[in-house]
């Protein structure tokens, strides 16, 4: 397993995503002889998953199943140990293609001033397989930068005054330019990190919000009114039947009928609000 | 400055031939770099000879008769200096169509007289009864408003998955069932798509969706197109311009033989045979024919056989070539181990999911892309809620079908789709 590269099997060490129901999952780190308790029983590192094809089902201790999952970065998303506040998918990915990130491409995202989270992150980077892409720096990017000079091809920032390491993050870029991008939830940010982009010639400035809908799926059963005995057919009921006639049957009762129909619904919440993302292109010097 | 350090200022050149992306205010438009060739673009003719050469990014004045000449960098001086004089509000001001004492023949002279859109711009200022009351705002305002008419700047980028993604929503939704670039963003991301992974494709998108993979995976790995009717659509994936190693991880199957390829009776000869006897049985009548002509058309005819003899050659070659691909896409398939499923496409979903999803290995994830949400799985309903037009996605992670808790690797089977949830897309600026 790495988070680079699918593999088939599952072997000691890895981090797999165990599967629990609908949105219940939670990371193990595979070790031989190691026992991990689930709500449907224990699963035997050894036996249930070592050597096991990822995305298979695992019967644990008391009779319950679950799927292995191999990790992806969506998967870890919501299921890694709180730091700090996180991004999540929706905002990702818009980052992702709106700084035109692909195979190759050298980043600098805001360095870690936390020893410890600095810490914890370079560890978890070699625990995932990609300590080799990723180089963690212990410093506070408002004051210090961050410790490149034209190397980058984009810069990202979640720091609560991204509008003080914009000077910084002018000198990452390479000589030919780049994108930005700084995610902030307040607009008062927003306005501060527009003022200081456009004061160090950065171009085509922009913000976005995006928000994500997620919607369950289910069947709903809406009972139809009873009017009473029908005296004789008006014109309103005429196109009342019409609209309805792939729904009812045409034997059915008016008077104890009703239309069951898939719906899509949105949860009882959803999040309203993230950040807003600014991007913004470094020109060529 | 321009010449300090070399950097890679040799890719970053514009070179004939380049797909580039034109781009003026808010529009673009994708075009191939060609010397002596017309292009239009916001209703203007232009030629983009003078292009070649120089670096991306670089904007362009276009000037009468379409030739573009690079613009200075940054001659802004005379902006700030222009607007000393300003009123404080517009009481004053009143909208008798009278404040420009240019004509509109006389704007049109200005042109043909071959001035640039910046001195236009200041005429039109100085003629101008009311701009000097005007309050800055409102004189910034007017400035911007001119310049957008009258200014014809022209920036040449290098093609991006963000920039197409944009040119297309903006230019012909249609074309890419009004798939937005935030949605497609979200496909890529949930389809986790990366370098060396092995992607099936199915897209009627003008193959933006397809360029988009492309991008996102370097040219590592291999991608599998399959397509509907006589051959894959891939104009958006060409307008990337990616470099040639790139193609040779892209594989191409139709749809049309997926049963015959998971039932195992593929044969990757049927079609050419098929077509050499087409074209023998047309070469047959020609044949006959000649008996009954005289030398000279003999003569003639013998030219022209040797032209069809040339061309069914050329076929042959062409057929074997395309033959080596299927079998190579068929290969690639068949492991039934694919790393992610992405479909956008105007056919019905459901079958397309349910037809390609037994291509992919378990533990991978799939995206879904459909205009509209009510041909998803169940018929959702309400129809009349639909957002903005950007789309919906489906999107979900195999499993293996198989019950078995047996430490044995099973063979993968019918990977049902788990963790389905629809999702929808919605951006606001």
């Amino acid at each position: 397993m790495s988070f680079v590269k699918y593999s088939e099997l599952i072997q000691e060490g890895d981090v797999v995503i165990i599967f629990l129901g609908h949105d219940s999952m939670m990371p193990i780190k595979v070790e031989s002889g190691a026992q991990t308790q689930t709500r449907y029983g224990a699963i035997r590192h050894s036996t249930d998953l070592i050597g096991r094809r990822f995305g298979s089902k695992v019967t644990c201790s008391k009779g319950g199943w679950v799927y292995v999952l191999h990790p992806t970065p969506e998967l870890w998303t919501v299921n890694l140990p709180h730091r700090t506040q996180i991004l999540y998918t929706t905002d990702i990915a818009n980052i992702t293609l709106m700084l035109d990130l692909k195979p190759g491409s050298v980043v600098c995202e805001s360095v870690e001033f936390h020893a410890q989270r600095a810490e914890k992150a370079a560890q978890e980077f070699k625990d995932h397989k990609v300590g080799h892409l990723v180089t963690v720096r212990n410093q506070d990017v408002c004051k210090d930068g961050f410790g490149v000079v034209g190397v980058a091809d984009a810069v990202f920032l979640d720091i609560p005054s991204p509008w003080e390491a914009i000077m910084h993050a002018k000198k990452a870029f390479k000589r030919k330019g780049g994108r930005l991008c700084s995610f902030s939830p307040c607009i008062e940010q927003v306005q501060r990190t527009c003022e200081t982009l456009l004061d160090h010639d950065f171009e085509e400035i922009c913000t976005l919000e995006v928000l994500q809908r997620i919607h369950d799926v289910r069947s709903v059963t809406l009972p139809l009114p009873d009017f009473g005995p029908e005296e004789k057919e008006t014109e309103s009921t005429k196109i009342a039947c019409d609209h309805t006639t792939e729904d009812i049957p045409p034997t059915a009762n008016p008077t104890n009928s009703s239309v069951t129909c898939k719906t899509a619904t949105p949860p009882r919440e959803m999040a309203g609000h993230t950040g807003y993302l600014t991007f913004a292109t470094k020109p060529r010097d | 400055m321009a010449e300090s350090g070399v950097d890679c200022d040799v890719e970053c050149r514009i070179t004939e031939g380049d797909y580039v992306v034109l781009k003026r205010g808010d529009v673009y438009k994708s075009v191939q770099v060609e010397r002596k060739k017309k292009i239009i673009f916001e209703k203007q003719w232009i030629f983009l000879d003078a292009v070649i050469g120089e670096l991306y990014g670089s904007s362009f004045d276009v000037n009468p008769g379409g030739h573009v000449s690079l613009q200075k960098p940054k001659n802004s001086g005379g902006d700030s200096s222009e607007s000393k004089e300003a009123g404080q509000d517009n009481r004053h001001i009143l909208d008798d169509g009278k404040s420009q004492k240019l004509t509109r023949d006389d704007i049109e002279s200005l042109k043909e007289q071959g001035l640039k859109g910046q001195e236009i711009i200041q005429q039109l200022i100085n003629n101008s009864t009311t701009f000097r009351d005007k309050t800055e705002f409102a004189q910034e305002k007017y400035i911007k408003k001119k310049k957008k008419k009258y200014e014809s700047k022209v920036t040449v980028l290098k093609p991006t998955a963000r920039i197409l993604a944009m040119m297309y929503h903006g230019r012909e939704p249609g074309k890419v069932c009004h798939l937005r670039y935030d949605t497609l963003a979200q496909m890529l991301t949930l389809g986790n798509i990366h370098a060396g992974s092995k992607i099936v494709v199915f897209e009627t998108c003008a193959g933006l969706v397809l360029g988009s993979v492309m991008e996102r995976m370097g040219g590592h790995g291999s991608l599998i197109q399959m397509y509907p009717g006589g051959g894959p659509v891939r104009a958006g994936m060409e307008s990337f311009g990616f470099p040639s190693h790139f193609h040779e991880t892209l594989h191409e199957f139709p749809l049309c033989k997926v049963n015959a390829l998971l039932a195992g009776t593929l044969n990757v000869d049927e079609k050419e045979t098929e077509s050499e006897n087409n074209g023998q049985s047309k070469e047959q009548p020609s044949q006959s024919m000649e008996v009954n002509t005289n030398p000279e058309e003999a003569k003639k005819m013998a030219e022209r056989e040797k032209l069809r003899e040339q061309r069914a050659q050329e076929k042959r070659v062409k057929m074997e070539e395309k033959k080596k691909r299927l079998a190579a896409a068929a290969a690639l398939l068949e492991g039934q181990d694919a790393d992610g499923l992405v479909i956008a496409s105007r056919y019905h979903p459901c079958p397309v999911l349910l037809g390609l999803l037994r291509f992919v290995a378990p533990s991978r994830p799939f995206v879904v892309f459909c205009q509209y949400r009510e041909v998803l799985p169940n018929r959702t309903h309400p129809v009349l809620l639909m957002s903005g037009g950007g789309g919906y996605l489906l999107s979900g992670i195999t499993v293996s079908a198989d019950a078995s808790t047996s430490g044995a690797a099973q063979k993968t089977g019918e990977p049902a789709a788990k963790r389905i949830k629809l999702d929808d897309v919605n951006i606001s600026a």
